[in-house]
């Protein structure tokens, strides 16, 4: 069984499908990549994971399941007990995420105080142990420090150490580092990474960032306009996309031209709310449409490693097959 | 005032050359205590020939801002001197100074922030010519319509406001508003870390044909490496005000000598394996610019630091095509 499984999520603001049919599962110990550019939804899909969605989104799904049990249709207590406990989540900007009238130290031990209760002292020294966890020296007088007295690297810091709070099951980090310098990216990555390894969490990677995920995801998920066009093992993704969107993002990297004059780009924008062309909805922008393509959506070619929501998948040679 | 445009250049002259620029800030600490300095810049130097890009790399808080302000002017500099065309733009008289730095101009970071919302995007191009040129009317929306179609924008955009538009194409309409003046140096102050990667790589193939077409030269000032070795031709990569490490782009990704630029490189996430590599780990964060530790700035996280490095401020040292500053590559250590 896996740890998270949704079947057919749908995330609806005012007649606009910001998400839109997807499916996807997350096991324990893994890492699952979500990559698309702004405006693809893999932000709206993860609040809805958590619950997040307020008036006037409409979150639908055929199940939502966490360890067999359906978060939709449990009650809502079961579900608060839930979310922030063993479902956790890691916001983009932590800066404006912390509150700032609040100390580092009340805002993590309040995270305790709510799911598991205990004494004061005792949430005091599990705060400290926290703080220690992710890495911030002299955690003991961090506790009364606000979040305006902290880096942007701290904060994220501070951030993941609420988030562990609990010893979540389940860890959703959504642009955890697209705020912060590339040195402190790394160190950060490299915490959440071993910090999965250590308590065998599944953890969701939500970034524009390819290469971020090609060198730590083990599965990945590429969503466009709120769908999900490929997934599959991260390095066979990587290596061999067989959806032309994947294919153009990879090779609109500055990584990918080495050597050319150059870019790759792919012209024109992810539609929004009032622009979904009919059919695929990436033909517009796709070197590989055919009529088909403008007139009917593809359904979604399911493989044993992975599925392309595709007409005309490409192959190994990154081709259309005829 | 024309005359005075058309300098004579000889062929060696670079057109842009800043000589140990620098930087200070005095910071009010609070009530009764004495105020500090925050040297944001302190001391850089570079030459920038006609139709090449300069890339100025560093973390935030290293000063790569603050030197693109003080390169257009909208700053002056504590110390220095900023030479375009071999005239000392700091030491020059009103008129003349008006007309050159016409020449220099600048593209922020976030195209959601830097253009005006209540004007329309004819507006925003026209109020440089306005202001700077004795254009009728007819010949300033001539222009726009002119450097509108050159940035790829289409005749229907002119009288749209800036929120109608995506951030690449408002990134289009900010490169029109610098190119408008018929600029020789563009300052782009990260324009592509907003928008998304295919996007940024439109943008970053429109620099570049403008450069080609316009003989522009940059200054390209961002974080992302990546980006850096695909469109820079010399890179400086900067370390809390000072430059660390400064050469020929095609040197600083094959052979990267200052610990801190090896140290950038490896932090930098890779799509293919085999272009990643061995990883540095970096301890800490940048040290604060009001209190900066003596000796080199980067010692408390370099793997190489000794007593000399927690003493000794490096100066900048020639090796071959690179400038580093740095006493573990001066006494052979790395």
């Amino acid at each position: 069984m896996s740890l998270l499984e949704i079947k057919n999520l749908s995330v609806t603001f005012s007649g606009f499908r910001a998400v839109d049919n997807i499916s996807y599962s997350v096991d324990k110990g893994e890492i699952l990549g979500i990559v698309g550019e702004s405006g693809s939804g893999k932000s709206v899909s993860s609040m809805s994971i958590m619950g997040l969605i307020d008036h006037p989104g409409i979150v639908t799904a055929d199940s939502l399941l966490y360890e067999g049990q359906d978060l939709l249709t449990m009650p809502e207590k079961r579900r608060r007990q839930l979310t922030g406990a063993d479902i956790s989540m890691i916001f983009q900007d932590a800066m404006t995420s912390l509150n700032p009238c609040f100390t580092v130290g009340y805002q993590i031990m309040e995270t305790l105080k709510v799911h598991q209760g205990g004494s004061k002292s005792a949430r005091k020294v599990r705060a400290i142990e926290l703080l220690d966890l992710v890495g911030i020296p002299a955690p003991e007088s961090r506790l009364n420090v606000y979040p305006h007295q902290l880096s942007g690297g701290m904060s994220q810091r501070v951030m993941i150490a609420m988030a562990l709070a609990c010893d979540p099951k389940l860890l959703i980090a959504d642009e955890p580092t697209t705020a912060l310098d590339v040195t402190i990216q790394a160190q950060i990555i490299d915490l959440l990474v071993d910090l999965q390894k250590k308590n065998n969490m599944g953890l969701i990677l939500i970034t524009h960032d390819l290469a971020l995920v090609a060198e730590v995801a083990d599965r990945v998920v590429v969503m466009y306009a709120g769908q999900i066009v490929e997934t599959g093992i991260a390095e066979e993704v990587f290596k061999h996309p067989k959806h032309p969107y994947t294919q153009a993002l990879l090779a609109s990297s500055p990584e990918s031209a080495i050597g050319k004059s150059r870019l790759a780009a792919l012209p024109g924008v992810v539609p929004g709310a009032y622009d979904r062309p009919v059919g695929c909805l990436l033909n517009p922008r796709c070197p590989y449409a055919i009529d088909k393509c403008r007139t009917e959506e593809p359904g979604a070619h399911e493989s044993p490693l992975g599925q392309v929501k595709c007409h005309t998948p490409l192959t190994i040679e990154g081709r259309p097959a005829a | 005032m024309s005359e005075v445009v058309n300098i004579n250049t000889t062929e060696q002259q670079p057109l842009l050359k800043a000589v140990d620029l620098k930087k200070h800030y005095q910071v009010e600490q609070g009530f009764r205590k004495p105020s500090a300095t925050v040297k944001a810049l302190d001391g850089v130097s570079f030459t920038l020939d006609a139709g090449k890009t300069l890339a100025i790399v560093g973390e935030s808080g290293c000063g790569k801002s603050t030197l693109g302000r003080l390169l257009t002017m909208i700053e002056t500099p504590t110390n220095g001197e900023i030479d375009f065309q071999g005239q000392d733009l700091l030491r020059m008289d009103k008129d003349t100074f008006k007309v050159l730095r016409q020449k220099i101009q600048i593209v922020f970071q976030n195209p959601y922030g830097s253009l005006n919302p209540r004007k329309k995007v004819g507006q925003i191009l026209e109020e440089p010519l306005e202001i700077n040129t004795k254009l009728t009317k007819a010949q300033r929306k001539e222009k726009s319509l002119a450097i509108m179609a050159k940035v790829g924008l289409k005749t229907e955009h002119y009288d749209r406001y800036p929120h109608m538009f995506s951030g690449g194409q408002r990134q289009r309409i900010a490169i029109a508003r610098g190119l408008m003046l018929d600029p020789s140096v563009v300052v782009a102050d990260e324009p592509v870390s907003a928008l998304d990667v295919s996007v940024q790589a439109q943008v970053l193939n429109l620099m570049m044909d403008l450069q080609d077409e316009l003989n522009l030269s940059y200054v390209f000032i961002s974080h992302d490496l990546s980006v850096v070795e695909h469109i820079a031709n010399d890179v400086i990569v900067m370390y809390l005000g000072r430059v660390v490490e400064h050469t020929t782009k095609e040197e600083l990704f094959a052979n990267p000598r200052h610990p801190y630029t090896q140290a950038l490189l490896s932090s930098t996430p890779q799509l293919n394996p085999a272009h990643r590599r061995k990883r540095i780990k970096l301890v800490g964060e940048l040290p604060s610019p009001l209190d900066p530790p003596k000796g080199c700035a980067f010692h408390a996280r370099c793997q190489f630091a000794n007593e000399r490095c927690n003493v000794e401020q490096p100066t900048l040292v020639t090796y071959g095509k690179s400038l580093i500053a740095c006493h573990a590559v001066e006494e052979q250590r790395i």
